[in-house]
Formats: C-alpha cells, sequence, structure tokens
C-alpha cells in the first residue's frame, strides 16, 4: 500500500446524502478478478445516461472541478461490503473523501486501500460543500500526522484509529501484523474446543 | 455489570488486544463466494502466503450465476471466468466448493444455515454485507471487505474495533398478514439507514422469540441496512431444533455438550445497552417502501410523506413518485420473490398459500427464485411448483438473481419491481429501475393482482 503522509489538493463536491456502493460501483461491473479498471466505472450510472452519452449535469463531468479529494452527503458508502466501491475510487484517482458520516464497511475498505475517511461535523460540511462548489480551485490540506484538515473555512481536526494511521503513514496492511502474530493465534487454536 | 449475548461469544474469541489499538478476533467460519473472493486469493499468492485454515471456508457460486439453464456453459465470458476463477482457487486451496449444480449450491447466507454449517456462539464472515443473516443463530455474522476476506485466509483471524451493543425490543401480538419482513423493514422505518452504524445489534422482546428461524433470518440479514455490522437473536429451543440433525451439525456427545454452552448465550439481566429503543408489535402493518433506501417505507396503506429535503426529492423523482401519495392500486409488471432475504421455504408457502387457485395478472412477470438447490426440491416436493406454475409464476434456480441484478435477471429501466429482496438503492435490480420492498406476501399478492392492493384488507 502506497503511503499516505500530507496532501494538498483541490475538491469534487457531491452533496447527495446515503450514496451507497451501488452507486459508486454497480453490481454488472463486479465481475473482474483484479482490482484493476474499477476507476473507469465510478459512479457510472451518474456519470453516463442509459444511452452511453454523458451526463453534463453530474459534477465529474464538470470540468470547473477537479482533484483527489471528495467531499460527499451523509452516509456515504452504504450498503453492500464490495470492496470494488473502494478500489473504483482510488481507481479515478480519489485519495481522501470528506464526509459528515460513513457507513462501517466502507471506511473500513477505503483504510485498507489507502483512500482517507475523513468525518467532519453536518455544520462544516455543509459549508465545505458551498464553499468548493462556489470556488472550484479551493486548495485544502489533509495532514495526516497531526490530524488537521485545513480549509479556507477554518481547520477541523479529525479522528482515526491510531492503528490504522499508522498503517497508512507507513504503507503497512493488516495482513503483515496478522502474521507476525502467528504464534499468538496458534496458541489461542489449541485451546479451543 | 453482566454480559450481552455479543459480548459473550466476542470475548470468547478474542485472540489478542493490541494496546490502543484493534483486538484480534478468531473467526470460527468464512464463507466465500465467486465475486469478492478472487482478488484476495490473487494477493495471497503474490505474496506467497499460504491459506491458514481452508478446513474453516466453505465456498458457494451465487452473486454471478444464471438461474435459467444451469446445466449449460455460461454465456457471459466475464461471469465464466469469474466462476472457473472460483473453482481453481478452491481446488488448489483444498477448500469445499459448493458449485453451480451442486446439491449443495445456493445462496451463501441459505446454504451454510440449512446445511448446520452455522452454528450458535460461533464467529462467522463473509465477503457480503448480509452475512448478518447468520446472526440468528445467536452468531456474531458480518459482511467484510476484500483486504479483509484476504486477512482471514492468510491468518483465520481479524483485527477490529469492538463495536457498541444496541438492542431493539419489539413485543406483543403481529398482526395477521404481518410477517418478519415487515417488522424489519418497519424497525428501519423508524431507525434510518444509519443508525446501527458503529454498532451490533440484538434482536429481543416476544415476537423473535416466537418467530421461526427462518423469520429471524430474514430480520437479522436486514440488520445492514440500518447500519449495523450485524443483528443477533438469542439461541433458544428454537435454534437448536433447527441444528439438530443438519448435514455439518454437531452428533450425539457433542452436540450435548455444545447445547449447554450455548445455553448460556443470553444477554445478562443486568447487562446495558449503548442504545436500546423499544416497539410494540401491534403497531407493525405488511410494509412497502417508497424511495431509495431501505429506510425509506411506510405502511402499506400509509401515503408516502411530505418532507422537504434534497435527497428525499432526488429519491422521489426516481421512483416518479409524488409527496403524499398513496402506493396502493399503483400498477405493476414485475414481482420477484427471492434474495438472501426471502428465498427459504417458508417464504415460497406463504406465497404459495396465497397463490393457490388464482392467476397472476397478464402484466405482469413474476420471478421466483429459490435461496438453494436443496429449497428447489422442497418447493417441488411439496407441491408448491404446480401451484405456481398453474398460477403463471415462473420458477428459476438459485441463486442472487434479480436481488442485485449481476446475471441475466434485471428489471427494465423504469419498471417498478415489488422485490423481496433488501435493498431498494437506484439501479439495483437493473439501470434505471424502481425497486419497492415488500414480504413476499405482499409481493404475491402484488402478482396475482397486477398492481398494489392493501393486503390487509384482503386478509380481514
Amino acid at each position: 500500500m502506497e503511503k499516505f503522509v500530507k496532501l494538498i489538493d483541490t475538491a469534487i463536491p457531491l452533496p447527495t446524502e446515503n450514496i451507497d456502493t451501488d452507486q459508486i460501483i454497480p453490481a454488472r461491473f463486479l465481475k473482474s478478478t483484479d482490482k484493476n479498471g474499477f476507476g473507469d466505472n465510478v459512479f457510472r450510472d451518474w456519470r453516463y445516461k442509459k444511452d452511453g452519452s454523458i451526463n453534463e449535469d453530474f459534477v465529474l463531468n464538470n470540468t470547473n472541478y477537479s482533484g483527489s479529494i471528495l467531499i460527499a452527503g451523509d452516509n456515504f458508502g452504504c450498503g453492500s461490503s464490495r470492496e470494488h466501491a473502494a478500489w473504483a475510487l482510488a481507481g479515478y484517482g480519489f485519495k481522501v473523501v470528506i464526509s459528515s458520516f460513513f457507513a462501517d464497511i466502507f471506511k473500513g475498505n477505503a483504510l485498507n486501500n489507502g483512500i482517507l475517511p475523513i468525518q467532519v461535523p453536518k455544520d462544516f460540511l455543509a459549508q465545505l460543500l458551498k464553499k468548493v462548489t462556489d470556488v472550484p480551485d479551493t486548495a485544502i490540506i489533509i495532514d495526516l500526522e497531526n490530524q488537521v484538515l485545513k480549509t479556507p473555512i477554518g481547520n477541523v481536526d479529525f479522528e482515526i484509529n491510531s492503528y490504522k494511521k499508522l498503517c497508512l503513514l507507513n504503507g503497512y496492511d493488516d495482513i503483515d501484523f496478522l502474521i507476525s502474530k502467528q504464534n499468538e493465534i496458534k496458541a489461542f487454536e489449541a485451546k479451543m474446543v | 455489570m453482566g454480559k450481552t449475548l455479543f459480548d459473550k461469544v466476542w470475548d470468547a474469541h478474542v485472540v489478542d488486544t493490541i494496546k490502543d489499538g484493534p483486538q484480534i478476533l478468531y473467526i470460527d467460519k468464512h464463507l466465500i463466494h465467486e465475486v469478492t473472493s478472487p482478488q484476495a486469493f490473487n494477493e495471497l499468492k503474490e505474496r506467497n502466503i499460504p491459506i491458514a485454515r481452508p478446513d474453516k471456508t466453505v465456498a458457494t457460486a451465487d452473486h454471478n450465476t444464471p438461474t435459467v439453464n444451469q446445466h449449460l456453459p455460461i454465456k457471459d465470458e466475464l461471469s465464466r471466468n469469474q466462476l472457473e476463477q472460483l473453482t481453481k482457487n478452491c481446488e488448489e486451496n483444498n477448500i469445499t466448493l459448493y458449485g453451480l449444480g451442486h446439491r449443495y449450491n445456493g445462496i451463501v447466507h441459505v446454504m451454510a444455515p440449512e446445511l448446520g454449517i452455522t452454528q450458535p456462539g460461533m464467529t462467522m464472515v463473509c465477503g457480503d454485507s448480509h452475512t448478518s443473516t447468520h446472526g440468528a443463530f445467536g452468531t456474531i455474522a458480518f459482511g467484510i471487505g476484500t483486504s479483509q476476506v484476504a486477512q482471514v485466509f492468510a491468518s483465520q483471524c481479524l483485527l477490529l474495533e469492538k463495536p457498541k451493543s444496541l438492542r431493539v425490543n419489539v413485543n406483543g401480538k403481529l398482526k395477521n398478514g404481518v410477517l418478519p419482513k415487515d417488522v424489519i423493514l418497519y424497525i428501519i422505518a423508524k431507525l434510518g439507514t444509519n443508525s446501527g452504524t458503529g454498532y451490533f445489534c440484538e434482536y429481543a422482546g416476544n415476537v423473535f422469540e416466537e418467530m421461526s428461524m427462518e423469520g429471524r433470518m430474514t430480520v437479522c440479514n436486514m440488520s445492514i441496512e440500518m447500519g449495523a455490522r450485524g443483528g443477533m437473536i438469542a439461541p433458544d429451543e428454537t435454534t437448536f431444533e433447527y441444528v439438530k440433525g443438519r448435514e455439518f451439525a454437531p452428533k450425539g456427545e457433542e452436540l450435548e455438550k455444545k447445547e449447554t454452552y450455548w445455553k448460556t448465550l443470553k444477554t445478562d439481566k443486568n447487562a446495558v445497552f449503548d442504545k436500546e429503543y423499544s416497539f410494540d408489535a401491534e403497531d407493525i402493518e405488511p410494509m412497502v417502501t417508497y424511495g431509495t433506501n431501505p429506510g425509506m417505507g411506510i405502511k402499506i396503506s400509509e401515503n408516502i410523506p411530505l418532507l422537504n429535503d434534497a435527497s428525499f426529492e432526488k429519491s422521489l423523482q426516481y421512483m416518479d413518485f409524488q409527496k403524499g401519495a398513496s402506493l396502493i392500486n399503483k400498477p405493476i409488471n414485475y414481482v420477484f420473490i427471492g434474495s438472501c432475504t426471502n428465498s427459504r421455504i417458508e417464504d415460497f408457502r406463504v406465497a404459495a398459500n396465497y397463490v393457490k387457485g388464482k392467476q397472476k395478472a397478464p402484466n405482469v412477470h413474476a420471478w421466483l427464485v429459490p435461496g438453494s438447490q436443496q429449497v428447489a426440491k422442497q418447493i417441488k416436493q411439496e407441491g408448491l411448483q404446480t401451484i405456481f406454475e398453474e398460477a403463471g409464476f415462473q420458477l428459476r434456480q438459485p441463486g442472487c438473481s434479480a436481488c442485485l441484478a449481476m446475471n441475466d435477471d434485471k428489471i427494465p429501466a423504469k419498471e417498478y419491481c415489488v422485490s423481496t429482496s433488501n435493498r431498494n438503492f437506484e439501479g439495483r435490480q437493473g439501470q434505471g429501475a424502481r425497486t419497492i420492498l415488500a414480504s413476499p406476501l405482499v409481493a404475491a399478492a402484488t402478482a396475482i393482482e397486477g398492481k398494489i392492493i392493501d393486503i390487509t384488507k384482503h386478509l380481514n
């Protein structure tokens, strides 16, 4: 996994609430057996019309907005456990998702793929969405080490599990850690009935 | 302070606790399927790590399988490849696979309980959010991402933070025509889609105590739709009776020993939950959803609420419904009875009981998709197949089917489908398709009438 330390970039505003993983990557694109290529189909049915033409109204098709930060409405990533949603966001180039609430499984999947989910208060989210919508080249700074999100409308400290923070900063994953605990796991198995 | 059912099972599986960090939780059973496992197998292969406990892993093919002509080669190349990968991965790693056509094949959350793989007090995971289904047995069961599938492959463990506790109590007598599906749709409509996020839910009260195991599975299945990673119901005589005699259930002395332990898996009287809600059974009626998340549900006789909210309005626009409108008499062209929520024999019995001697409306395509080969066999043996076929319903072969429309079972754009599945997200059943979640009874009645009817009036 790539290390995540600090990021300065512009953001894409997507104020819709309850964006589920079926919207992030529809099930018909889950037939691949590797992790690559999902970025092409991220938000597929919002980006393209049924006839395959581009939906000009959707923010990812608006050339005013760009960047590796996605700012989304409340309860982002609900629904299916498909990690393909995280692969699709990462494949498209997103490194950070900011929302006022994240669904559990998505949050874990994002962290396991080097995407940082940042939870901010609802009011702040609304203000930030407005700011970025009005001023597309608004620069946002994410300082993971100090757990601060810096924006022109103010700075917000964000929470992250200290173990996960360590993983992101160093590019470790859980498999390395669990393998290092093999002896404890074996001992536990031996005690089991 | 006393312990909850969840605490008891969780604590019994903690291998180690990392200071200021997560816990290492041991996993008793790992269920896998074709869609969320290939990348995990690849990961281990690339890193040259063997699968720690193939004997604790069971595979099935369900998400991406056809529900007609399963004996023929799969036409879609990508789907075929995904299934071939699963077979190859299982063969190379000595993992039991109930592939397409196997007599035990079926939707992962239907297959494992009916084979006795699911047992009380276990920890179970699967790369599928509806793994919460198995909580019906007093099991800690939850969905995981593919990175976690790889972690379980590598170590038979997961690194997790212990979730908070939530209890939902429902007491009283359920009205005629109110099924377990209505109970859970009611709870989600009351609590919303993220009230359970960060929590593990226990369902308690006489309504769940009196429910069959299949009903309990329907309830626990949809825990994730209110954001909870899982839902549990304390194991009791109903549970033990269900498990007993199943293919992989413990037998003889081992069963007696296990039962003694299972009986201890009840929440202590003095245990405290982080959140608790209580509802009266009498207030629950047959439910339908009108929007694009499972929290957007109403009693079938109620009208769509009047809310001023952008996401709510976007949802209604997608569904082509109006605020304040009733769903009664809404013409429906598609009905789907299936999915890991409602594809067990009791679901088909309820539907058949209503359908018997009637004809489906000519405008309706009524698809019945059993949850497993065993359910399909029961449908035939009990004579339900004849009832359905005489009524003009189409009985297909087992699989996830139109619940997520990964295979060819898709609902056309702009069409409504009254569906017994678990998610009414935009495009879930096909691009542009509009899903109305309901119980198998409401679905069967819709198929007969060709429109949504107030089932409560028909029954009374």
